[in-house]
């Protein structure tokens, strides 16, 4: 069977269009369309295949219930919308929160930081790189899957320990979510996350057992996730050198560090142009073209955002909308935070930096814009931040104050506004609240998906990824391996 | 070794309380119900509607049988598209394959709803012979053939929401699917917003075991007989929130919190929808046990068919 349907009629001479629908190992609906010329990627549409109106839903609700119907956006990032949604309703409804609570609403989204990036790795991605046993699910994959092993017959020992790990990682993920729930009440979907705070406050006990699972989680990060992030990108340094895309990036800041919210552990802040900017929420602007919405909704700000569907609509191709940043496609994710703040590298990446790469790495940035934005540099990157997250969790846990109060009381304005600007693991995520008649009057979401799987903008610009897509060599048709490793190491 | 009926009603509901469920499910009961449809792990394809992927993530967490042992000995799980291998069309096509040889003989899970305006536009699932398949279209082609389908979330039992006031896309759940397309494939709802690991592989356990003592049609037979009038394996579903709940002694004292970091409390001034809701969390919890929603704020009834819209305002008082 070959491993990819290509269209007939355009697969003759040097020109073949294939799709891959759907892309799997993602969180949604997601086609990528593709043209290969001459061994490379030459174009490329995605296209996103689902709609529920979210925005439609929420209109009229009390505001208070956008925190429980947004997170189920999205079941891997709850904890990031309804960090939004709170944010937002903070600021609508102008209550400020306890520093307690900013405390523990860290160690809760903290928590589905690691659980995200675990997950992404090993569960999502780690098969583009790693053979699973001869078993369904594993089975069937591509005939020629450019995997460890084919690359080396040396490398069957480091399979069969990344093997280990994938079911490793299933535990330390679900450990995780043990740590969410602590003070999130469960997961998937939270309650502990509201407006005013959260619902439970932390004792000495329970911080107790937070700790205890965060050290399980943290061994894993340091002696398995990164090593291994590093040893398998020695074996394709080719990944360190395609896939860059526009080379720009955007970042709202997150795990604010005080309660004014002026200092965060991944700073705000804009890259595009070679240069960095300071980020200004108002040169968001969503385009639809493209997109299946109605054309005269098309370049608004959020705050002016409509979404009505237009599914019949000629010439679009996705259900998800076209963000720019004063015009610029910005992608977002663990890359675009570590590239905005710069933090220092962990000691792993230091050292295996100098071994298998002969580069002297002591900050983010010293990886150099090229192997930085690439496919592989989205992985060192999500795993890097795993580990700089660890001494800020850790801090938190200091900091929290048992038995003290996490929840400030509030009312409903009439009418109000507010903006809640957070980071999804997977990305820059903004929550729109209007509030007329003490109910919601407009919602509007700009996920990280929207960001980074956006179609052509009003100018024909492509989205992030599409533009990422390009160049991704595609030496075989039949097993175009590597648009869907470059897609999913966006984590879409 | 296997588990009879009668074990598994009473392990659901009395004797491991606080321990979940999943705790009886050694590897020795994975093993003698492995085989139970045709010889092998039985075939599972798994259909991701308009949803989140919640269902699957909670899956994930499931503990004792492991979601190791889940995937790779007591199901054979052959399509799924979160955590696959392969992908694109011959991804699907390889569906379609199974659903032909094992017509009859296969587990179809679905998870999210079924979006039927646009003429099921809102939800595109992939494309087979170079053309989109929706996600009303594949329902169509693999429900009349599967065994059983497991409508895995509230999503997939009764809209959820996705097929809240609001909704444009006609989002329905396949129970109401499969009455319009008039489809009598049988249909276990396993609802919750997402549902507990611990319901999704003790249904799915129960309906093995069940298979491989009395045939598919009678085992299934059994499964249905466990059933509530929504859909819902009583074990799991057959027993009030409120009334079971550590602060019913605050109730009936009058004892009401009034803020979400009260220690002590009923919380229905809160919003709590525990009376309307009908769940075990009260004693299965949450993430290995760790919490669960009451104990952390409020119930919002989500394993109810008129959620979210009949539990709304959530942080009202019903």
């Amino acid at each position: 069977m070959s491993g990819c349907k290509r269209n007939g009629a355009a697969a003759s001479g040097k020109t073949a269009h294939i799709a891959i629908d759907p892309v799997t190992r993602i969180e949604g609906h997601l086609k990528a369309d593709v043209t290969v010329e001459n061994g490379k990627v030459v174009d490329a549409k995605l296209s996103g295949g689902m709609y529920r109106g979210f925005e439609q839903i929420l209109r009229g609700r009390d505001p208070r219930d956008s925190s429980q119907i947004v997170q189920r956006i999205c079941g891997v990032c709850p904890t990031a919308h309804a960090t939004a949604s709170i944010m937002a309703q903070d600021a609508a409804f102008g209550v400020k929160v306890t520093n307690n609570a900013r405390i523990t609403r860290n160690l809760i989204l903290g928590a589905n930081y690691l659980q995200s990036h675990l997950l992404h790795f090993y569960h999502l991605a780690a098969q583009d790189f790693v053979q699973g046993p001869d078993s369904a699910p594993f089975v069937p994959r591509y005939q020629k899957s450019d995997l460890l092993e084919d690359r080396s017959k040396d490398l069957k020992a480091v399979n069969a320990a990344a093997v280990d790990q994938y079911i490793e990682a299933l535990d330390v993920r679900a450990v995780c979510h043990e740590m969410v729930a602590i003070w999130g009440g469960k997961m998937p979907h939270v309650q502990g996350l509201v407006a005013g705070g959260t619902t439970e406050m932390p004792t000495k006990d329970r911080i107790l057992e937070y700790a205890v699972r965060f050290k399980k989680v943290r061994d894993f990060v340091n002696n398995k996730y990164l090593p291994t992030v590093y040893t398998v990108g020695s074996v394709y340094p080719d990944m360190f050198k395609v896939g860059q895309g526009h080379k720009a990036c955007i970042a709202y800041g997150v795990f604010p560090l005080d309660n004014a919210y002026s200092k965060f552990m991944m700073k705000s802040g804009v890259y595009f142009d070679g240069k960095d900017h300071k980020f200004d929420p108002s040169k968001i602007h969503e385009d639809v073209k493209y997109s299946w919405f109605e054309d005269s909704t098309t370049g608004l700000h959020y705050s002016e955002g409509k979404t009505i569907p237009a599914p019949e609509k000629e010439g679009a191709y996705s259900f998800v909308k076209a963000p720019r940043y004063n015009g610029v496609a910005c992608e977002v994710g663990p890359l675009a935070r570590m590239w905005v703040e710069n933090p220092p590298l962990s000691p792993v990446g230091q050292k295996m930096l100098k071994e298998k790469f002969g580069m002297d790495a002591k900050r983010f940035r010293d990886l150099g814009e090229d192997a930085a934005f690439s496919l592989m540099g989205r992985h060192v990157a999500r795993a890097e931040e795993s580990w700089y997250i660890l001494d800020f969790i850790d801090a938190w846990l200091k900091e929290v104050k048992p038995d003290e109060e996490t929840f400030t009381a509030y009312e409903i304005p009439e009418s109000a506004e507010g903006t809640g600007f957070t980071e999804a693991p997977r990305g820059a995520l903004l929550h729109y609240l209007d509030v007329k008649d003490s109910k919601i009057n407009n919602y509007q979401i700009v996920s990280a998906t929207l960001w980074n799987c956006n179609p052509r903008d009003d100018k024909g610009v492509r989205g992030p990824v599409e533009e990422a897509l390009i160049g991704i060599p595609v030496p075989d048709i039949d097993n175009p391996v590597n648009v869907a490793r470059l897609i999913r190491a966006f984590d879409p | 070794m296997s588990l009879n009926r009668r074990d598994f009603v009473k392990l659901c509901t009395g004797t491991v309380a606080g321990l979940g469920v999943s705790q009886m499910f050694n590897p020795a009961v994975c093993e003698a119900i492995s085989g139970s449809l045709n010889g092998e792990r039985p075939p599972v394809l798994w259909l991701q509607g308009a949803g989140c992927t919640g269902c699957s993530v909670s899956l994930l967490n499931s503990v004792n049988p492991h979601i190791k042992d889940v995937l790779l000995k007591v199901i054979s799980l052959e399509f799924h598209p979160t955590v696959m291998a392969w992908e694109g069309e011959p991804a699907m096509e390889h569906m379609f394959k199974i659903a032909d040889k094992y017509d009859g003989k296969f587990f179809l899970v679905v998870e999210g709803s079924i979006p039927t305006e646009a003429e099921g536009k809102y939800c595109v699932v992939g494309e087979a012979d170079h053309q989109e398949i929706t996600m009303v279209e594949a329902m169509k082609e693999l429900g009349p053939k599967a065994a059983a389908v497991l409508a895995i979330g509230t999503c997939s039992a009764y809209g959820g929401i996705p097929a809240a006031a609001g909704s444009q896309t006609g989002a329905k759940g396949v129970r109401d699917f499969f009455e319009s397309e008039e489809i009598a494939t049988p249909v276990v709802n396993i609802p919750g917003c997402p549902p507990h690991p611990d319901w999704i592989v003790g249904t799915v356990t129960v309906a093995l075991d069940a298979i491989k003592k009395h045939g598919l049609a009678d085992g299934l037979g059994e499964v249905v007989e466990i059933l509530d009038d929504d859909g819902r394996p009583t074990p799991f579903y057959g027993e009030n929130i409120h009334d079971n709940c550590p602060y019913l002694e605050d109730f009936d004292n009058d004892l009401l919190a009034t803020k979400f970091t009260d220690v002590r409390g009923c919380r229905m001034e809160l919003g709590c929808k525990g009376p309307d809701t009908m769940s075990d969390c009260y004693k299965r919890k949450w993430n290995n046990g760790m919490n669960w929603c009451v104990q952390n704020a409020v119930c919002i009834g989500c394993v109810e068919p008129d959620f979210p819209d009949g539990k709304s305002p959530f942080y009202e008082p019903a």
